[in-house]
């Protein structure tokens, strides 16, 4: 039980520099965000000059020997080696579905002052997050302004981690562009002071429930990412195979629609699995602070929502039919729902779950 | 959990099916898996309606409300019961319809798993190399001698057994072959969630039947025992007996409210509400002191009481014109803002030869401002007042139509006082009395109370439902992370005798690391037999 006779008092400086580092934090993931975009357009470059080179050596291959000399072609350089028969021709020394780290990779200059940018960012993002929750003594996710701060912050997190399993830093622009965002509306839509909870907030549940909840979210958020690329990347290889031009040169960098679906797929079921939790510890906390499990809350009603349509995505998938674009489009509804219940329901729609602060 | 039907029925056999025909193409398409997704979907879009409009069991008022401000689209959305979305008609024929669809699906899912659970892993394929997920590993020649076929397909077994697979060695003709599958438990986790789901709607139902709620409101001072007539509102389940009511009593002695006094930014912000309150659990039973408050309800047998609201109930004294009192009591006022402006409403009904009515607010920390009107500056009680307009006439009560206590009908009645009239308003504080102008009596502020406003509560299907949710929970997951997959394993033997090993996986349903199994297996037969070096290469993927 939390029961709080007297509330330790608020450490207002503190509170103040929570605030100023997430200022900083904003300002370098936003540079993190431009050397991400750079990249992209960058090694697009570098792949089209490795292909340029390529096609050089086999016009000089078959002009100066015809089939005698037929090993060579063999030898090709690697960018011109087939990746699970993608339209686009990339080697898989550039890109490949498992998503890991190739010969190309250590080319990506920018991409690598990206990612220490951001890990820059996050270092500063953290001390913010952490300053603040130890200013108020109590978790950092009481009210909007915190929601969206510690949330940016896993996201960020998250993203830095499976860096080190996976080469994602073709959503790298994504990632921190949605970040980056995050904090704009915490401390632009959202300024908040450092203070207490009100009573109904004053839980152990608002540990578990709240941020198992920021956790799904942020996992929703990599995945709708993964699938918006997936939808791009499969328009652009049937364009591709009826021999149109490529209008999104920069999805070169991006694996196949296949492996970003899969990808998507494994990262939603983990996401499901959580906001079934956070949906449960919802009614556990509901029935003690309100009165009763469920009671079609204007939150609950979208947390359902959510819910049912992730459910129906999942079905989807086992589906046969509905693989491919159809399920990535439940996905990103599923995902459009997420977002929504997060805005507009917590700022227009009146109900026992509007939080303190807005 | 059907069967994907992918191949259309030809057309012609429609008009033969027959009535018994019908209902089973009927109970088929209910039953199939686009069907299901279809109601999925549905739900979700029917669910919306509910959060855009106010809901009669969440907030009665505004719905009454809309409906007066509405007038043309409000009675429209009632009779599409837009405001009782939940137990709407459409919404129910889809939750049902999607649960007939769930049962019809899981009833032969579980007899199919019951007898693979009881069978062996199925033969193995001829030809093991056109699966997706084959490698083929050489013996190193010089000690090929060193082990026979039927010892790797002993170690084999014995290897595949040991990571959770479940192994028939067979005998095909001759040759000889290990059939294994991992991953029941997957197929249980999907049936344990989808029947805990039905659980959980059963529960709920068993909770709206047996169950009630009701509020209460009760001033410091003041005894609530369960019973009918205690409560201000009541809502019965539809099998709900009075008699199950425990006479249980709840008193209210004292109720404490914490303000934020440091925060400059959050000053005067809630920081605690605590009802400290005398219960006694039967009426023999001996009396304790217990504290209520927000996150920790009192839970007496069964059912469990709740503190979802508070505010000032003034004490006031009330003569009429004959001098004689008329009433004397707290009267409840309902805070506004957060520093409890409250609206407060008094009918006397009593009071002869007139009856009275007053409306007017209660400021607990009156400041007056610079147009001379009345606010309040703080949360808590420092310099209480109560700024009221009298009025007398009929108050209409004697029509026996259910009033809103909170609300003075005035259209009937006659201004005592009030700005606009002579005598002006009238303003009380703690411990005066006003005299009313032409000697209809007067009023007296006697003392300020708080009041709690409880919830009372008895769910009998929540206890089913947790379990059940938790099930669901756990089998969801399992049958999300299992993976289910097959593995077959054959020894290579040719003219000279045994010269490698292939085995083959195939992944039943998502299973994004077959890949990693198969390398897995590859490097354990690599530690456990003398394998050629080279032959790690061979390994192949036909994905
Ligand atoms: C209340 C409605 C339902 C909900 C919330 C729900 C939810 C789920 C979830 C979360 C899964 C796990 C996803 C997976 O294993 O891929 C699942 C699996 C499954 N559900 Fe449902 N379900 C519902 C109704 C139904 C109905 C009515 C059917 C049959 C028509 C059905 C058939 C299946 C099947 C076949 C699977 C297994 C898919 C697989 O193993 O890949 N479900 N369901």
């Amino acid at each position: 039980m939390l029961r709080i006779a007297t509330l330790a008092p608020i450490n207002e400086t503190l509170g103040t520099y929570s605030q100023l580092f997430m200022l900083l934090a904003a300002m370098v993931y936003m540079v993190a965000f431009i050397c991400f975009a750079l990249d992209l357009a960058k090694t697009n470059k570098t792949i089209a000059a490795l292909d340029a080179k390529a096609l050089e050596e086999d016009q000089r291959v078959l002009a100066s020997a015809g089939g005698q000399n037929a090993a060579a072609i063999g030898t090709v350089t690697p960018a011109r080696r087939g990746n699970s028969g993608r339209a686009d021709n990339v080697g898989e020394d550039v890109v490949n579905d498992e998503m890991t780290y190739t010969a190309l990779s250590p080319k990506r200059g920018i991409a690598k002052i990206a990612v220490v940018l951001t890990w820059l960012a996050v270092a500063l993002h953290g001390f913010a997050v952490v300053s603040r929750s130890l200013a108020a003594h109590r978790v950092p996710w009481g009210n909007m302004y915190e929601f969206l701060t510690t949330g940016a912050f896993v996201v960020a997190l998250v993203y830095l981690v499976a860096l080190f399993f996976k080469d994602l830093r073709f959503v790298g622009s994504f990632i921190i562009g949605l970040v980056t965002l995050m904090l704009c509306a915490a401390t632009i839509g959202f300024p908040t002071p450092v203070g207490h909870l009100v009573p109904a907030l004053q839980s152990p549940w608002i540990v578990i429930h709240v941020s198992i909840a920021v956790l799904a979210s942020a996992l929703f958020s990599i995945s709708f990412a993964m699938n918006v690329l997936q939808l791009l990347q499969h328009s652009r290889m049937n364009r591709l195979a009826e021999g149109k031009e490529d209008k999104l040169p920069f999805m070169r960098l991006v694996p196949g629609a296949g492996a970003l679906e899969n990808f998507a797929y494994r990262i939603n079921t983990i996401a499901f699995v959580m906001w079934t939790f956070t949906v449960m510890a919802g009614a556990i906390w509901a029935e003690a602070a309100w009165g009763r499990y469920w009671g079609w809350d204007p939150k609950e009603v979208w947390s359902f929502v959510i819910w049912v349509v992730y459910a129906g995505y999942l079905h989807a998938r086992a589906t046969g039919g509905w693989t491919g674009p159809r399920s990535a489009w439940l996905s990103i509804i599923g995902y459009g729902c997420v977002i929504f219940n997060f805005t507009i329901v917590n700022i227009y729609f009146n109900g026992l779950h509007s939080y303190a602060g807005v | 959990m059907a069967k994907n039907k992918r191949t259309k029925k030809p057309l012609t056999d429609a008009p033969a099916l027959g009535f018994v025909g019908s209902l089973r193409w009927i109970w088929t398409q209910l039953t199939s898996m686009p069907t299901a997704l279809f109601l999925l979907l549905l739900l979700a879009v029917a669910a919306v309606p509910g959060s855009i409009f106010p809901q009669r069991r969440v907030n009665p008022e505004l719905v009454t409300q809309y409906l007066t401000d509405n007038p043309v689209s409000g009675p429209w959305l009632d009779r599409f019961q837009l405001f009782d979305v939940y137990s709407s008609a459409w919404f129910s024929a889809i939750y049902l319809l999607l649960f007939i669809s769930l049962v019809g699906c899981i009833i032969p899912r579980i007899k199919k798993h019951a007898i693979a659970l009881r069978s062996k892993p199925p033969r193995t394929p001829t030809k093991l190399e056109r699966l997706p997920q084959y490698t083929r590993l050489e013996l190193d020649p010089v000690q090929a001698t060193a082990i026979t076929a039927e010892q790797l397909v002993s170690e084999g077994q014995r290897i595949l057994r040991k990571r959770g697979y479940r192994v028939d060695r067979r005998d095909d003709a001759g040759v000889l072959s290990v059939s294994a599958e991992r991953g029941y438990v997957r197929e249980i986790g999907n049936i344990v969630f989808h029947t805990s789901l039905l659980g959980i709607l059963l529960s709920m139902a068993i909770g709206g039947a047996f169950g009630y709620s009701g509020q209460r409101i009760v001033v410091e001072g003041e005894t609530f025992v369960n019973s009918l007539v205690s409560y201000d509102s009541f809502s019965p389940g539809t099998n709900f007996d009075a008699k199950n009511l425990e006479p249980y009593s709840v008193g209210l002695d004292k109720f404490d409210i914490t303000f934020d006094r440091e925060s400059e930014t959050h000053f005067g912000q809630p920081l605690d509400f605590t009802a400290h309150v005398t219960t006694r659990r039967s009426p023999d039973a001996e009396a304790q002191q217990e504290d209520l408050k927000v996150n920790h309800p009192l839970r007496i047998n069964g059912a469990d009481v709740y503190l979802v609201g508070n505010g000032y109930a003034p004490v006031v004294t009330v003569k009429d014109g004959e001098g004689k009192v008329a009433f004397s009591g707290p009267v409840v006022s309902t805070p506004q803002d957060s520093v409890y402006t409250s609206v407060m409403v008094l009918k006397v009904p009593d009071a002869n030869p007139e009856q009275l009515g007053f409306t007017g607010f209660l400021l607990p920390t009156a400041l007056v401002d610079e147009t001379g009107f009345g606010i309040s500056g703080d949360p808590n009680a420092i310099n209480p007042q109560l700024h009221l307009n009298s009025y007398y006439g009929d108050l209409g009560l004697d029509e026996g139509k259910p009033q809103n206590v909170y609300v003075l009908d005035t259209d009937k009645l006659t201004e005592l006082n009030s700005r606009s009239q002579d005598a002006g308003g009238i303003i009380l504080e703690a411990g005066q009395t006003y005299e009313l102008p032409d000697g209809k009596g007067s009023i007296s502020f006697d003392d300020l109370k708080r009041f709690v406003a409880l919830d009372v509560n008895y769910d009998p299907g929540k206890a089913p439902i947790a379990v059940c949710s938790f099930l669901a929970l756990a089998g969801l997951a399992i049958s999300l992370f299992t993976p289910r997959r097959r593995v077959w394993l054959r020894p290579i033997t040719d003219e000279q005798g045994l010269r490698g090993v292939e085995f083959a996986l195939l992944a039943r349903g998502e299973d994004p690391r077959l890949q990693r199994e198969a390398a897995e297996l590859s490097k354990i037969f690599h530690n456990t037999w003398p394998l050629a070096e080279k032959s790690k290469d061979l390994g192949e993927v036909n994905a």
